[in-house]
């Protein structure tokens, strides 16, 4: 890498490139223009890390150091620009940054990363800085050219004025000005009550390129020459070749190549219909002696025969929940089982990878795009400088695209390994692929025990999570985790309810399985089994789903309980489970330090939940962008409702995945979908994430309806499994 | 040899006729708009206008549209599709995007049809198009929106 001096940087290109670069450890530390040192640049040295670009055309780019796949960081990041800025909204682009772990990291994770719903959080001071110090330097350009005092200059609305001397300009026309001017090591930051952006709506910058075709993802980059490659991958998961024969494949017009790789049996083409030609001809047989090859069922009861309250690592324990438990007056014992899920994004998994003259670029949705780049590299033996990683848009992740093992890298860079020199070659997964492709939200079960007084109030609490590990094993583990991974159990501790005893152990279990984290991670299945056994204790005491939840919060869970009572009062709950043929169930959950409260109206249609409506409450701190933030929520709700009520990714005899499409693994649709209704809470706390928190509540609230309207106790999940 | 006409636009390809629709308007035609997600007919991510009607191309073997008019969301004219695609982009309704050209094909295709369609219209329109986003509360919102602004 050639270092550039700032003055250098800046000079390279048309307009103004402002540069920011942040140290490593979170947002404690910020500050713009900081000067970073690392390996290969010396001290003192600045390493300009470019989120702005302000073109003479007057239009202002912010490079999204977070992929857009629908969770909108374009819109929220270049809002936060746009404020400081004062930018006009008309005048707002966005662009993904390339892969680069240290110009574009998440400050929270320290490398290239989305993920946790973290992309406003860890970008709020971040990206405000990077627009304040563009403005300062824009003024300062417009001060010099008119020869009058900065501090009398205003902006406003994307334009820079004088009044007194009657100046004028737009950035655009200043932009070759401001480059020249010195960066600001701490720009001054609007008060959150100076804020015209910033809990507005403004129309998302990527829609009108979701709606008329041009939106450009991985799998519409052609490159010249390219040839479309489909592999054929085991239907157990981790199985390898044991031997193929691809003399029909071969014969089919458009297939030029058939290679092994690592993954499987690559198939090479002039096109994508050829390629899955040659591939559906082809005969493969399997080595599964490495893969899992038990049956969802068989795992559930091993699962279930390691979940003893002694095992595994006690992972919060208050007071003697043993004793307690042994001696109340009722004492309740449930299982929790969760299956296995996939994500699902509508694009399937996807990868171009062009090698020229030992240089290599790749186009690729990745939530880490510094390890899948990382992976060519190291295959194809070129250092990484030479490889260049373009995120592109991607078609839904859901977690799925966020890969410690970089499995599309990998499987991509084999496939240009395996046909050797230069070229250009596209990856297409299929549905089949994706759904058979392993890193599965862990099947899980809870088994949960408590205690009631004579009065009904919970005497003691223990839940044992019996899962494998997502992040033990994996780079993300720092070595710090003392055998615990709380991406397994997040969401069984820490509850807001003040328990007088309280132990969760989490019980570790191995398996050959890939496992993943899937919207919401540990919470989507700790939401539910807290929610729902909660929920269950407060019926068997005779206490209101609202009330008593309210009664049981801890002093400290102020925001827990603005969401609960902010739900109650949207949906007009009045203690009435059932009214008529609809009942209305209750949860609270939160994560990622999002505070989410949501009722479900429910009815039974041919002995089946329909959800009618469902109000929602949520608190994720200052809400950057309220229409952003109603549709995550509205989308979260219709991701995790569908999930609940039919999805089962399971694994019969042998290991061998059951549902391979679709047809069998079956999305909610819009007949299915219930009207959403989202409050939002005021605040000035620092923004958190909503691309996951609005997900946990909707299993229980659903859950807990149906038991008030039926009797019914769902605890299996899906709800087609449990036989409803 | 297949001819049919695309976004107004003759064409002749030279792909073998089992080909799906689908990957030839991609590969070969370079229509990106169109995406894929099951190959299955299941998810309609691929859904184009095959002589006014909507089609899974997917699972539409070229050959079986040699003489078509096709309509792809590059191409999709006429106050329905006007309406359709202003009332997208007015509720914001897209979040990862990739079904939605196949939303935005079938709603139109609704409104050409039915231009004041009910919730159950829709409904029965708009089963077969998958979002996994779930965006579907703003989905049926645009299509009454397109409707409502159709009426003036």
């Amino acid at each position: 890498m050639t270092i550039q001096s700032r003055r250098q940087f800046l000079a390279t290109g048309a307009g103004l490139v402002i540069g920011l670069a942040l140290p490593m450890q979170g947002r404690a530390q910020s500050g713009a223009a900081a000067v970073l040192t690392r390996d290969g640049v010396g001290p003192g040295t600045f390493a300009p890390n470019a989120f702005v670009r302000i073109a003479p055309d007057n239009t202002v780019t912010v490079i999204c150091k977070h992929i857009e796949f629908g969770q909108g960081p374009f819109t929220g990041l270049a809002t936060l620009v746009a404020e400081e800025l004062d930018a006009s909204w008309d005048q707002m682009r966005a662009e993904s940054a390339p892969a680069n772990d240290e110009l574009y990291k998440n400050l929270f994770f320290g490398l290239q990363a989305t993920g946790g719903s973290t992309a406003i959080a860890n970008s709020y001071t971040q990206m405000r800085q990077a627009g304040a110090a563009a403005r300062y330097m824009l003024v300062a350009a417009a001060a010099r050219e008119w020869g009058v005092s900065a501090e009398e200059i205003i902006v406003e609305d994307g334009v820079i004025t004088h009044a007194a001397s009657g100046q004028a300009a737009t950035f655009g026309d200043l932009a070759e000005a401001a480059a020249q001017q010195q960066v600001p090591v701490e720009p001054a930051l609007k008060n959150p009550s100076e804020f015209k952006l910033i809990g507005t709506d403004r129309p998302k910058l990527d829609t009108v390129g979701k709606t008329d075709g041009t939106a450009m993802f991985t799998m519409d980059v052609y490159r010249d020459d390219m040839q479309t490659v489909v592999v054929r991958h085991p239907e157990v998961v981790g199985a390898t070749v044991a031997t193929f024969d691809d003399s029909e494949a071969l014969k089919v017009k458009g297939v030029q190549a058939v290679r092994q790789i690592p993954q499987g049996i690559a198939v090479y083409a002039t096109s994508t219909g050829a390629a899955l030609k040659g591939r559906s001809l082809l005969t493969v047989e399997w080595d599964t002696s490495k893969a899992e090859t038990r049956s969802s069922e068989t795992i559930y009861a091993d699962f279930s025969k390691a979940a003893t309250r002694d095992a595994g690592v006690v992972v919060e324990e208050i007071g003697d929940s043993g004793a307690a438990i042994d001696g109340a007056e009722t004492v309740h014992e449930v299982e929790f089982r969760f299956p296995y899920l996939a994500h699902a994004p509508m694009e399937p998994l996807d990868a171009v990878l062009e090698v020229r003259d030992g240089k290599a670029e790749m186009w690729m949705g990745a939530q880490f795009p510094g390890v899948d780049k990382g992976a060519v590299a190291q295959t194809l033996g070129i250092g990484g400088e030479n490889v260049t990683l373009n995120v592109m848009l991607a078609g839904g992740s859901f977690g799925r695209r966020a890969q410690t093992s970089a499995q599309i890298g990998l499987e991509i860079a084999e496939i240009a390994k395996a046909a050797g020199g230069d070229g250009a070659w596209k990856l297409v997964w299929t549905r089949e692929d994706d759904l058979t492709g392993g890193y599965y939200r862990p099947l899980t079960v809870h088994r949960m025990r408590a205690g009631l007084d004579a009065d009904g109030s919970i005497v003691g609490w223990e839940n044992t999570v019996v899962n494998q590990s997502i992040m033990l094993d994996t780079f993300m583990d720092q070595g710090n985790s003392e055998g615990k991974d709380p991406t397994s159990y997040e969401g069984s501790t820490k509850m807001p309810y003040d328990l007088p005893t309280i132990r969760v152990n989490w019980v570790r279990q191995q398996s050959p399985l890939s496992v993943l984290w899937w919207r919401s991670v540990g919470h989507s299945h700790t939401g539910y089994a807290t929610e729902v056994f909660l929920d269950e204790l407060l019926e068997m005491a005779g206490k209101d789903p609202v009330q008593g939840r309210l009664d049981l919060m801890k002093s400290e869970a102020g925001r827990d309980r603005a969401v609960l009572e902010k739900v109650a009062e949207i949906a007009g709950w009045d203690g009435t489970k059932v009214k008529g043929d609809r009942a209305y169930g209750v949860a609270v959950h939160e994560s990622f330090n999002t505070y989410v409260a949501q009722i479900a109206e429910v009815s039974d249609v041919g002995g089946f939940p329909r959800v009618h409506k469902v109000w929602v409450a949520v608190d994720c701190g200052v809400a950057v962008n309220p229409n952003v933030i109603r549709a995550q929520i509205e989308g979260g709700v219709g991701y995790g409702l569908g999930t609940v009520l039919f999805n089962d990714l399971t694994l019969l005899e042998g290991g061998i995945v059951s549902q391979k499409n679709f047809d069998t693994y079956r999305m909610l649709r819009i007949h299915e979908m219930p009207e959403v209704d989202v409050a939002i809470i005021n605040s000035v706390a620092e923004p958190t994430g909503v691309g996951e928190p609005g997900t946990p509540p909707i299993g229980p609230a659903v859950a807990n309806a149906w038991r008030a309207l039926t009797g019914q106790a769902v605890r299996h999940l899906p709800f087609e499994t449990t036989g409803v | 040899m297949t001819n049919f006409t695309i976004n107004g636009k003759d064409v002749t390809v030279d792909v073998e006729e089992d080909t799906p629709l689908l990957w030839v308007v991609r590969d070969e035609l370079r229509l990106t708009g169109s995406k894929f997600g099951c190959g299955v007919a299941q998810c309609g991510a691929c859904t184009m206008m095959v002589d006014g009607m909507p089609r899974r191309t997917c699972v539409t073997p070229v050959g079986s549209v040699n003489g078509a008019m096709i309509e792809t969301i590059e191409g999709l004219e006429g106050p329905e599709a006007e309406a359709v695609t202003a009332a997208w982009q007015g509720l914001d309704v897209p979040q990862c995007g990739w079904c939605q050209s196949g939303q935005i094909v079938s709603a139109t295709a609704l409104l050409r049809e039915v231009p004041k369609p009910t919730d159950d219209d829709i409904d029965a329109a708009m089963a077969g198009n998958i979002c996994r986003c779930a965006t579907y509360v703003r989905i049926r919102k645009a299509i009454h929106d397109a409707a409502d602004a159709m009426e003036g």
